[in-house]
């Protein structure tokens, strides 16, 4: 790892004030990507703003229509959340697959969807829940968040503070991990919402994408057989030594059935 | 350098370390606790597992001075004296190691998941350990020695 000047301010104003004024900053929440990135000198900023001791950052907040999370809160802690499990089950059993429990017990949402890893869960869940993102500049609709891989709609030195989750009338998330990393080879979050259907898909593609085809197929019929005949095409999906992108075509159709079928109960 | 504090096994330590010096670097080599071990040195294999306060991590993904003023709990302060606590007696008395390379984060792993669940089933144990990885056992002595922990801590029935 190169070094760094590590800055841990107590206030975004100071986080904000700290990254403009150095040369090539990065904001630090669970250190879960940026730290293994750093090791291995893919990374290598000229100074750490760590943003974990800004106490406004963390917790959830259960209201009737939405789920709030902070930017800060852990992923063991939406997934071990007894008030978001009884709100939003999907959220919960999302967070609780995410790489392992020590992992959960530093990476945070915020860090993860800034980061935009085409593999990481949250992603599916911010689209397919139809989140908002909020910043400390402004808010920021979850369909227009990720624009990329690892690329999103934030501006370079903006902070994610929180996200809100609308209550679905029923969701559920699939993943197929890889097994050594947990990272979704394939993850899809189903949900049918106030606003109409959603489905999700991370991991198949360089940026979580919808599948407008099964939510119409959905909308009209909420099964696993109404989407059995979706195909997805494997064109501008990913492959990697984990799987091929025809491969991960097939695996959208088998985890959207699953979910489905979960979400269906 | 900075001066990074905290408090290790109940015992208020300090130390100068680099900003870029990883958590378990300075427990091992600042402060001498050499039972977290570095494995994969990639947040994988679990070896460097410690609580932070009380939940475990992976010391290899933190830096010391994130955990500057933070209570951590270390495999060399899991037992009592010389006596041993009750998850390392499980260990012993299930075979639960064999080059012991990976025990004293799988320890560590173990008994937050006891703290979080007391009595967990086989599957539940094998699911909490997937950030744990042993290449000795085949993992099975290291599930019955949490499960024979469990009994003992007074968790299971």
């Amino acid at each position: 790892m190169y070094a760094f000047k590590y800055h841990k301010p107590s206030s975004i104003e100071d986080a904000a004030k700290v990254f403009s004024g150095a040369d090539d900053a990065r904001y630090l929440s669970g250190g879960h990507t940026l730290l293994p990135s750093m090791k291995l000198r893919l990374a290598g900023p000229s100074d750490i703003v760590d943003l974990s001791g800004i106490a406004g950052l963390k917790g959830i907040k259960v209201e009737a229509d939405k789920v709030t999370i902070g930017a800060g809160t852990r992923h063991n802690d939406v997934a071990l959340s007894a008030e978001v499990r009884a709100a939003i089950p999907a959220l919960a059993d999302l967070a609780g697959g995410i790489g392992d429990f020590q992992v959960r017990n530093r990476g945070t949402i915020g860090g993860s969807i800034a980061n935009a890893d085409p593999s990481a869960d949250y992603p599916a869940a911010v689209v397919g829940l139809g989140a908002t993102v909020h910043t400390n500049k402004r808010t920021i609709a979850g369909d227009d968040f990720f624009t990329g891989m690892f690329e999103t709609a934030l501006e370079d030195g903006e902070i994610v503070t929180a996200v809100s989750f609308p209550r679905p009338k029923r969701a559920a998330y699939m993943k197929f991990p890889n097994p050594a990393s947990r990272y979704a080879v394939v993850g899809v979050m189903v949900a049918e919402t106030a606003s109409g259907m959603r489905v999700a898909v991370t991991g198949a593609a360089a940026s979580v994408f919808r599948v407008a085809e099964m939510e119409q197929a959905l909308a009209s019929n909420f099964s696993p057989d109404a989407i059995a005949g979706v195909a997805v095409p494997a064109d501008n999906l990913n492959s990697d030594i984990h799987a091929a992108a025809d491969y991960r075509a097939h695996l959208v159709g088998v985890m959207a059935k699953r979910a489905v079928a979960k979400a269906a109960g | 350098m900075p001066t990074v504090s905290m408090t290790v096994n109940g015992r208020k330590m300090s130390g100068e370390c680099e900003e870029r010096t990883l958590l378990v670097s300075f427990l091992r080599e600042t402060l001498g606790l050499t039972g977290t071990h570095v494995g994969c040195d990639t947040s994988q294999c679990g070896a460097c597992c410690v609580h932070v306060n009380g939940d475990s991590v992976k010391s290899c993904t933190l830096l010391a001075v994130q955990a500057d003023g933070a209570e951590i709990t270390t495999i060399e302060g899991v037992a009592n004296g010389e006596e041993l606590h009750a998850i390392q007696e499980a260990f012993r008395d299930n075979h639960g190691l064999q080059c012991g390379f990976c025990t004293p984060g799988m320890i560590m792993s173990a008994l937050d998941l006891l703290k979080h669940n007391a009595n967990p089933s086989e599957t539940e144990i094998r699911h909490h350990l997937e950030g744990n990885l042993c290449r000795c056992t085949g993992y099975h002595n290291i599930v019955k020695s949490i499960q024979a922990a469990a009994v003992a801590m007074g968790g299971a029935s």
